[in-house]
């Protein structure tokens, strides 16, 4: 891990703390990782003890995110860091709040295949959703990525993907209109499929916010609310 | 319910984003410096200073102990007139005139380039006779003037409502961020243009650190000032811009609120973030 970016402070003190805020942002993002990976394998198995990890596993993100947060709060108040310092800091603020967000759509999908288990058995749909949500794992897991490397040079293609998940979200909710409108009695359980659905197009989402707080970061420019194009263009001036 | 009383006041939401981002006000600049070098006798302390002032705004340098910023801050006065062996080529153009020309008058030079130091230096005299010190000179003696300018150089420091029943005390008698006001108020008596101050807020403690700072931002209204910290947090707080020099040389010059969250040079990023370069 590079380490330049955040070492060298005169104070030793200085250097740990922002060390240590670093590992636990990391480390409750592993564990946020795991918890889409253990969602969607309970919901494709229909195993209910993983299910139930998820949504156990979602105490101890709520619990990272209480904890990175006070500390961040302490590093201000006690040091007024100021420049990069003092953009990491924000930028860590904003993503563990993106992360917390993440560990809830786990939870919901976590809940929804125990709901789901509970009344049918494994249906054909959950190869396509496997897909998609391989898509936004792997959005997440570049961005932390780039938040352990502290560098954005590949960010584009992460933020890219989002629209790949995009259109995967949009076929399957087609294919769940179809469904729907083929045989009433399918409504119920499309219905359900949707919400996970969403879940998931929801994680790719905050995984693009989780980029765009990093290229904040690292350059210092607010590039929320642009569209892929503009965000690859400020990116290369 | 005091939420739904000040929301029911109909506000227009995108004036207020307007004047919040306003950033292209053009500013007109008060002392601009050029090519400006600087030795004490054989070293060179000042390394082809180039940078300028903005009218009536506050322009802070900061930087480690002997980068040079209060040696460029003497020079502006010509306090460093003052010192043996000090020689300077380039220019500092207060509005358009060279300070260093020949033809200056470097006392009326002075009075319009005002300055106050670290520690307060008030004369061993009564308040009143503090401030009214520099129209003395000046050979005003009419007691209405004084009078007034007193009231107004004291109203002016923030200063005259803990003084204003003792005027004629002896000022030693004040605390050290009083002294440190008068001694303001003494500047600001014969109506500078510039106010140049040292470390004026460095031998206070926190709150009359704060009453100097909250000062500043009203005295930019009347002055262009230019002040030299040590404190990155005070720079920040009172600045608009902030200069940054190291080795005696202009490192970078920008808007404050850019040069703390996103400086462009790296060695200003490792000063103001507390790292070795």
């Amino acid at each position: 891990m590079d380490n330049s970016k955040i070492a060298h402070h005169i104070s030793e003190n200085f250097n740990k703390e922002l060390e240590d805020i670093r590992n636990k942002v990391l480390a409750m993002g592993g564990l946020v990782e795991e918890q889409i990976e253990l969602a969607i394998k309970a919901l494709t198995t229909g195993d209910m003890e993983l299910a139930e990890s998820v949504i156990k596993q979602d105490n101890d993100v709520d619990y990272f995110e209480m904890e990175i947060d006070a500390e961040c709060t302490q590093i201000i108040a006690l040091r007024q860091p100021a420049a990069f310092d003092l953009r990491l800091l924000l930028t860590v603020l904003r993503i563990i709040n993106e992360l917390e967000r993440i560990g809830d759509l786990a939870e919901r999908i976590a809940k929804m295949a125990i709901y789901l288990s509970s009344k049918e058995g494994k249906s054909d749909h959950y190869l396509e959703l496997q897909h998609m949500a391989g898509l936004v794992k792997e959005m997440l897991n570049g961005a932390l990525d780039s938040f352990a490397r502290m560098s954005v040079d590949d960010i584009t293609e992460i933020t890219g993907s989002d629209a790949q998940v995009d259109y995967e979200y949009a076929s399957i909710i087609r294919q769940l209109i179809t469904q729907m409108m083929e045989d009433p009695r399918n409504i119920t359980r499309s219905m359900d499929m949707l919400w996970t659905v969403r879940a998931l197009e929801r994680i790719g989402d905050h995984s693009r916010y989780i980029c765009e707080h990093l290229i904040y970061m690292v350059k210092g420019e607010d590039v929320r609310h642009l569209t892929q194009a503009e965000l690859e263009e400020k990116m290369k001036s | 319910m005091s939420t739904s009383e000040t929301r029911s006041h109909s506000f227009d939401a995108s004036s207020i984003l307007r004047s919040t981002h306003d950033h292209n006000v053009p500013v007109e600049p008060c002392l601009r410096v050029e090519n400006l070098n600087l030795y004490y006798g054989k070293k060179q302390a000042l390394f082809g200073i180039n940078m300028e002032m903005p009218k009536k705004k506050v322009t802070a340098f900061i930087g480690p102990s002997g980068c040079g910023k209060s040696t460029l801050l003497r020079c502006i006065n010509r306090m460093n007139d003052l010192v043996d062996n000090v020689t300077i080529d380039g220019k500092i153009l207060l509005h358009d005139d060279n300070i260093f020309d020949k033809s200056v008058n470097v006392a009326a030079l002075r009075r319009r380039v005002g300055m106050v130091f670290q520690k307060p230096n008030p004369f061993p005299k009564s308040i009143f006779e503090n401030v009214t010190y520099g129209l003395r000179i000046q050979g005003i003696n009419d007691k209405r003037v004084l009078e007034e300018t007193v009231e107004n150089s004291l109203r002016g420091a923030a200063l005259w409502d803990e003084v204003k029943d003792r005027l004629n005390d002896n000022a030693l008698g004040l605390s050290g961020g009083q002294q440190q006001r008068l001694v303001i108020a003494r500047a600001i008596a014969i109506s500078p243009e510039v106010l140049l101050l040292d470390e004026p807020a460095s031998a206070l403690d926190p709150i009359s650190t704060l009453k100097i700072e909250e000062l500043i931002n009203e005295l930019k209204e009347k002055f262009t000032i230019v002040i030299v910290t040590h404190n990155m947090q005070q720079a920040a707080r009172v600045s608009d811009y902030t200069a940054f020099m190291y080795m005696g040389e202009l490192i970078e010059i920008g808007a404050t609120s850019q040069l703390f969250t996103k400086p462009s040079k790296k060695q200003t990023e490792d000063y103001i973030t507390g790292r070795y370069g």
